[in-house]
């Protein structure tokens, strides 16, 4: 995925004079997990721009960068570290459109990568994306495919509102768009390229189904048609939830598999379509589940899909507990047989 | 463009990445002393139209403190923080700035935002708790006033950063911009302040900070705020120039501030002024001041009211006499007698702003909370017309008429 998002950038770049990439190391480095590699020797040094270490002072002054025309696409290095910006993010970034009455529209992609299984020490393995979500005002996206990392990335650029962009660590070495029956689900094996603390990963990716156009915001896509219950995911559970569903096959059950690729806006829609198909639904993502993405995703489908449904939606996620050491993550992080003991408590004998 | 023009910088004495001093701290230090004009020799020399033109202004700013003030005993205000015996400062940022610059004022710079145009009604909008901000910051190249403390300093620097960048690629925009940010004393202790001086010293960005130290943080005095000599002295800390000014002598601040803002245009870097001034009302109406200051202290700083020392100085010098007092006495109650019928005429805030301008495009989710809103408003005013504040005569308002911002009209009535 490192591939397509990087192409992504390089497109933006050459089409559009007003957008700037700025961060930590985005420069002669390419950042540290080389998603801007090559631009600032492409564009120059203003245009993909190495900034003081300081989160807040980073997208502070991207939004006066915004606000004077120009597209900031900022680098936060790390999920945890994108919090000393929280305040910027949330008194202005997702405020400014709404206090100024429309006058003053923030443009600004800010990349996150997010998410544990690539075997990073504390701070490095974070799921933040119910702040996120939880802040009117901000758009929230996560790829979970190649081809979503080009297209979602193309779509925040464009995008006239403040848009987070949740990249999953996991998947950026990932080159395979995960499609239906063959599931990019790979964690490969060492030389993280100098990804800070973490351990795994092989290498930025082909970016091979990347440059497919524009994904749009607000669409979440059914990534498997099933018929006998719909597993509801995004970013680096896609993976494992498609796994799953080639497992459960063996079980004589046919899962639907719901890529949201969009947490905010949220898209109804599809969701409760594919879960009315079934009558059975369980939500997965790698984030804590109290007060998660995953509760909102039950209430709004019981909500609007109670007399479809044949048993409680059910989450499977992360513990309730801070992100844990490297040597014990694998207990925390939804793993295939969850999801099936999940699907398995699905009220399958009434 | 390279983007930092070290060129531009005449004692940077080594390569960037060189251990030692990088630049000579010397020309970067204020003085041990503010800067006065008023009662020193340079007050002769001032330019006498400019310093009436001052002295007008700070009559009519102190009439707008002294009404806003009574409008929230009122409960015409939600809230306003006086900027009661620090207009020198106010009035003078407006002042120094030209058209294409931008002003990044706080919470206490309403002031600040009349001065440089704005009616008032529209600079209180947030106060009167109607509207977040009630101008359009484009038209007046003014920002959203700023509640986070210091959070604004960092927009300053980047809008200031993008206008060079734009200037570079296409010298026929080159609007040669400065920006002016206002933070108070309290804020500067704050890691935005920090980061917005960083940043814009090393991006060499032409911004101007300017410190209203009014001596506290709502109740917390200096001295527990900050251990450095000055606040200004911050500033060689970052590398730009930090300079001191006595912020009740309207005549230095004037002064002080043209120069840091024109340093900042020739592209020499980023300026830090701290002005030292006091806030002679309460934090703000809700505040009760004594539980802190003594009287005393208050009174000491009310015989340095800034209006009265330029009002000394143009009498003195045969620019004002009682007439002439007199004549803006009138001016300032036809201000005040604005504002109020402004308030008058000000129609009651209408509930579908609410669901306005989240996104350029609203959700579905919004759409359906809108309606549901406007289905509830609807109900009430059927129910008792009488009683239908939004004069929304049953219907409702129209929650289809949610549109995108920027195509069309902007959701019923909506904030724009
Ligand atoms: C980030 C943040 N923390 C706390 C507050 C609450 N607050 C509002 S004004 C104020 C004091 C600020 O003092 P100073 O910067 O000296 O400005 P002054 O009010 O004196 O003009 C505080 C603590 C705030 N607005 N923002
Ligand atoms: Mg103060």
């Amino acid at each position: 995925m490192v591939g397509a998002l990087n192409a992504a950038l390089r497109d933006c770049l050459r089409e559009d004079p007003a957008v700037h990439v700025l961060g930590e190391d985005v420069g002669a480095l390419g950042g540290v997990f080389r998603v801007t590699d090559g631009l600032a020797a492409e564009f120059g040094s203003a245009r993909c721009l190495d900034t003081p270490l300081a989160e807040a002072g980073i997208l502070g002054t991207a939004i006066g960068m915004a606000m004077y025309g120009l597209r900031p696409v900022v680098e936060m290095q790390f999920d945890a570290f994108a919090f000393p910006a929280f305040e910027q993010l949330v008194s202005h970034v997702a405020k400014m459109r709404n206090r100024t009455g429309g006058r003053v529209g923030l443009p600004i992609t800010i990349r996150v990568p997010y998410g544990g299984g690539v075997g990073g020490v504390e701070h490095h393995s974070d799921s933040s994306e119910a702040y996120y979500a939880h802040t009117p005002g901000l758009h929230v996206v996560t790829p979970a495919t190649v081809a979503d990392g080009y297209g979602l990335l193309r779509a925040a650029i464009a995008s006239d509102d403040p848009v987070v962009f949740l990249e999953p660590k996991r998947l950026y070495w990932s080159s395979d768009p995960a499609d239906a029956e063959a599931p990019a689900s790979r964690a490969p094996a060492a030389g993280a390229p100098a990804a800070g603390l973490s351990a795994s990963g092989a290498g930025p990716g082909t970016g091979r189904g990347a440059r497919e156009g524009v994904a749009p915001i607000g669409r979440a896509v059914v990534r498997r048609a099933g018929t006998s219950a719909t597993l509801i995911t995004y970013g680096p559970s896609l993976p494992i939830c498609l796994a799953a569903a080639q497992a459960a096959k063996a079980d004589g059950l046919d899962l639907a598999v719901v890529d949201l690729r969009s947490l905010v806006p949220f898209d109804d829609e599809t969701v409760c379509a594919a879960v009315r198909a079934t009558g059975r639904a369980v939500v997965v993502h790698e984030a804590s589940g109290f007060g998660g993405v995953g509760a909102e995703i039950a209430a709004r489908v019981g909500e609007r899909c109670f007399h479809h449904l044949a048993a409680p939606v059910l989450r499977v996620t992360g513990y309730d507990i801070p992100y844990p050491p490297p040597m014990l993550e694998k207990h925390h992080l939804p793993s295939v047989d969850r999801v099936l003991d999940a699907v398995a408590r699905l009220q399958w004998e009434q | 463009m390279t983007l930092v023009d070290h060129s531009t910088s005449p004692d940077l004495v080594g390569p960037p990445h060189s251990h030692g001093p990088r630049r000579d701290a010397a020309p970067l230090l204020p003085d041990p002393e503010p800067v006065r004009v008023l009662g020193t020799e340079a007050a002769a020399a001032f330019d006498p139209e400019l310093a009436r033109d001052l002295h007008r202004r700070l009559v009519l700013a102190r009439r707008f403190n002294q009404q806003a003030t009574t409008l929230t005993r009122q409960g015409r205000l939600a809230v306003y923080p006086a900027s009661t015996g620090q207009e020198a400062c106010q009035v003078g940022a407006a002042m120094v700035l030209r058209p294409q610059d931008w002003l990044f004022p706080s919470y206490r710079d309403t002031l600040a935002v009349v001065a440089r145009g704005v009616r008032p009604i529209d600079a209180l909008t947030l106060m009167r708790g109607h509207a977040h901000c009630g101008y359009d910051p484009y038209e007046h190249r003014i920002a959203p006033l700023s509640t986070p403390l210091a959070t604004q300093a960092a927009h300053a620097v980047g809008l200031a950063h993008a206008a060079r960048l734009r200037a570079a690629e296409d010298p026929a925009r080159d609007e040669r911009l400065v920006a002016l940010a206002l933070v108070g004393d309290g804020a500067t202790s704050e890691g935005d302040f920090h980061e917005a001086l960083n940043f814009a010293a090393v991006l060499g960005a032409p911004v101007v900070f300017l410190v209203q130290n009014n001596g506290y943080a709502i109740s917390v005095p200096l001295a527990r705020q900050c251990a450095a000599p000055t606040l200004a002295h911050k500033a060689v800390g970052y590398g730009m120039v930090g300079r001191l000014v006595d912020g009740n002598d309207a005549l230095a601040v004037h002064q002080v501030l043209s120069d840091a803002v024109e340093h900042a245009r020739s592209g020499r870097g980023p300026v830090l002024v701290e002005a030292i001034t006091y806030r002679l009302d309460a934090h703000t109406n809700a505040d009760d001041a004594t539980r802190y200051r003594s009287a005393g202290e208050v009174e000491a700083w009310r015989a340095r009211d800034p209006l009265t020392l330029l009002d000394a100085h143009l009498r003195a010098r045969g620019l004002l006499d009682d007439a002439g007092a007199a004549e803006l006495a009138r001016a300032a109650e036809e201000l005040a007698g604005r504002i109020r019928a402004e308030f008058e005429a000000a129609p009651e805030p209408d509930p579908a702003t609410l669901f306005a301008h989240v996104y350029a495009e609203p959700t579905s989710q919004l759409r359906a909370q809108a309606a549901e809103l406007s289905a509830r408003l609807a109900a009430e005013a059927a129910e008792d017309p009488d009683g239908d504040p939004y004069h929304l005569d049953g219907d409702g308002f129209d929650a289809d008429a949610l549109t995108a911002d920027g195509r069309g009209t902007e959701g019923l009535g909506g904030a724009a």
